[in-house]
């Protein structure tokens, strides 16, 4: 696999040093995934609060409010912020972690927007008839609204996680060693950024090409649906 | 835990965040045009162009949406230092943003095409209008109007991407924070106050884009009501 | 005289005469015209002609084959045989100015297709200022005119949107008028409408026949055919069953015709 590099006119160690960088940036891809996943589904929640009261309200304009602001900063700037507010508070953490952190914080406000959507999509019909069968509105909500939502939210989802793998190469700013970084380095080494970044480049869309074709092709199978 | 906030920087600083923010909006400003305008032809090169051209289009929609800002930004910089083409940070940058945004306003647009009724362009076509009179006058004014939305969305995204151009020395917000916290050791009010500037950047852009659409779209302004 | 019973028709009840009279100018030929869609066969040999100044209205079951033919008639759609003569360009030959022909050749859709991003005088002065060059002022006057024909000169500056489905017909009959066609063809102008609103639609056509406007209608309101049609053409899957005046929708000559007048259709 290292001899792909050498046309290239890279050393089979710098490919496998790039390699290491795209195995970091699935691992924080991971790490963003699951992190706005568990925050970004009480967030949906929350925002597609029926109404109710008080305490509804509040819900439904915490979480607007931190999805407006989440969503009008720049990655990089949540990255910085994260990472010189976990310094703060002592920590002495991994740049993997801040950055973690960040791709939590943000993915979890553009995961939630895409969720609440998907909630809120589900026809007022559903809600009346699972009322119709007595259950409680929990029992509604998993039962019957959850389910469909879920079918709806498939094909966005997807083509968020693309947006993840994409987007983790900001944490280059903190310095955290993905492959942006080590193709940084690689090109500072080498002086050789067409090769360099080409090569970059392609591993990127190796991986989120097929994750694009995938996300296209679940929205064109609903739409038949 | 306890931390002694402070934001004295901001006296002193003050004037360099204020060129900061200039530039990044003069960065974002000097990117929207060129890119929509790249976005719409690969648009309907990609529609009605004939088969090659499809292909093309393709090829770079697909290319620059599966990759990273970072990358593309890393690759033309870096690419043209190599290549000894001597064009500025901010040039690049502009260069790089357009390539970017093009990309995706492309996709958005042909969505916008595609959703206009099939008998509109029958009824152009059967008052003897040219191909390209059809699109131009009849199908890109409403695919524009349906699709402005998500075209400020795009557009406010990419006002943030400007973020990572200090990465390669283009002068704007985020890199003047950068030398902000150098010489006052105070990262995070820096980031957190700049972070504030960004979230009342990207509202503004948002009201500036839509009050645009009023000046741009006379049957909105006069009805009110979307296409 | 009457169609033949057997169901296949000819009766043409106008003589022939050796050296037609210029009012009697074929505008349209069909001679054995067919059209498939794929596998599906949807005219089978039609034959009928449009002479200047009728009105030909064209009847039958959906499926009878009656809007393709319509549709033929400006390249809509391309015939795969036969011989096809609209305004003395031949649609069967390859390489037809479809554009040159459509100048010439109106027509008016079900659903209106109008440019909703325009206002109604755009709407109608679009084509003339855009193909045929006019001024913005003549293109005004031009709009004003066709729409008082139609009696919307108060709508000038209205949207699409805010016009009731006759209104908008009308707008759209306009617009086809403001390009002085010399043939305008109505595909089913009137089924989209509400019940209340085709009669001022049909009053525009019928004012429009009166003043001499060659035109192909296809439609299901029977009480109109009978009372504007010079020639009434009853087609049925794919042919044309039986051809008169509009006497034969009185006195049907085929089983056909008369179930399909039965059943008031």
């Amino acid at each position: 696999m290292s001899i792909l590099g050498l046309p290239l006119g890279l050393t089979p160690d710098q490919f496998l040093f790039i390699l290491r960088g795209a195995g970091w940036t699935l691992v924080l891809s991971l790490f963003g995934f699951v992190g706005g996943t568990s925050l970004g589904l009480p967030l949906a929640l929350a925002r597609a609060a029926r109404k109710g009261g008080l305490g509804s309200w509040l819900l439904r304009q915490g979480a607007g409010a931190y999805v407006a602001l989440v969503q009008g900063i720049p990655l990089p700037v949540i990255m910085f912020v994260v990472y010189f507010g976990v310094s703060i508070g002592g920590f002495e953490v991994p740049a993997l972690v801040a950055a973690g952190i960040a791709m939590t914080l943000w993915s979890a406000a553009y995961l939630g927007e895409i969720w609440r959507g998907c909630i809120q999509a589900v026809p007022r019909t559903q809600w009346e008839a699972a009322e119709c069968l007595a259950l409680t509105p929990a029992q509604r909500f998993v039962h019957v609204i959850l389910p469909q939502a879920m079918r709806v939210a498939v094909p966005p989802t997807v083509g968020f996680l693309v947006q993840i793998v994409k987007n983790t190469s900001y944490s280059v700013v903190i310095g955290f060693f993905d492959l942006t970084y080590s193709a940084k380095v690689i090109n500072n080494a080498t002086y050789k950024p067409f090769q360099v970044f080409t090569i970059a480049a392609l591993i990127y869309f190796l991986i989120c090409y097929p994750m694009s074709v995938a996300s296209r092709r679940f929205e064109a199978r609903m739409r038949r649906a | 835990m306890s931390y002694d906030f402070d934001f004295a920087f901001l006296n002193e600083y003050g004037p360099d965040l204020w060129r900061g923010v200039w530039l990044t909006l003069g960065m974002t400003a000097a990117s929207i045009l060129p890119g929509f305008v790249l976005g719409t032809l690969c648009a309907v090169g990609r529609l009605y162009g004939p088969r090659w051209l499809s292909r093309i289009t393709v090829i770079y929609v697909e290319a620059i949406r599966n990759t990273p800002l970072v990358i593309q930004v890393f690759w033309l910089f870096f690419g043209l230092a190599v290549l000894q083409v001597r064009i500025g940070a901010f040039p690049a940058a502009v260069i790089a943003l357009v390539i970017n945004v093009g990309a995706y306003t492309a996709e958005i647009m042909r969505a916008g095409f595609e959703t206009i009724p099939k008998g509109q362009v029958e009824a152009a076509s059967c008052l003897a209008l040219t191909r390209t009179q059809v699109i131009w006058g009849i199908q890109f004014p409403q695919a524009v109007e349906r699709v402005y939305p998500a075209l400020v969305s795009q557009f406010v995204l990419m006002m943030l991407a400007t973020s990572i151009m200090s990465q390669i020395s283009a002068e704007e917000l985020t890199g003047a924070a950068y030398q902000i916290q150098a010489f006052t050791f105070r990262g995070f009010e820096v980031y957190l106050v700049i972070a504030g500037i960004y979230v009342v950047m990207a509202a503004g852009l948002r009201l500036v884009l839509l009050g645009c659409a009023t000046l741009a779209f006379p049957r909105r302004r006069r009805l009110g009501t979307p296409l | 005289m009457r169609a033949e019973t057997d169901g296949m028709t000819i009766a043409d009840p106008r003589p022939a005469t050796p050296a037609a009279p210029p009012e009697r100018e074929t505008m349209v030929c069909f001679e054995d015209v067919r059209k498939a869609f794929g596998t599906v066969e949807v005219l089978r040999g039609i034959t009928v002609d449009v002479h200047r100044g009728d009105v030909t209205v064209l009847v039958g079951r959906s499926g009878s084959g009656k809007s393709t033919a319509l549709r033929c008639i400006n390249g809509l759609e391309a015939i795969n045989g036969g011989r096809l003569t609209v305004c003395g360009r031949r649609l069967h030959e390859p390489g037809t100015d479809l554009r040159d022909l459509r100048q010439d050749v109106g027509i008016v859709f079900q659903s209106y297709n109008l440019f909703p991003h325009l206002t109604v005088a755009q709407n109608v002065m679009l084509a003339p200022r855009k193909v045929k060059r006019l001024g913005l002022s003549e293109a005004r006057e031009l709009a004003r005119e066709v729409l008082h024909k139609v009696g919307l000169a108060d709508k000038a500056e209205a949207y699409p949107e805010q016009l009731s489905g006759g209104q908008q017909q009308r707008v759209a009959i306009a617009r086809s008028l403001a390009m002085q066609p010399r043939l305008i063809l109505f595909d089913e102008v009137t089924s989209a409408l509400d019940p209340e609103l085709t009669g001022e639609v049909l009053r525009v056509i019928e004012g429009l026949a009166k003043a001499g406007m060659t035109m192909v209608l296809v439609t299901h309101e029977m009480g109109f055919a009978r009372s504007v049609a010079d020639q009434l053409v009853f087609m049925h899957k794919g042919t044309v069953w039986e051809k008169g005046s509009r006497d034969i929708l009185r006195d049907p000559a085929t089983p056909e015709l008369r179930q399909f007048v039965g059943n008031g259709l």
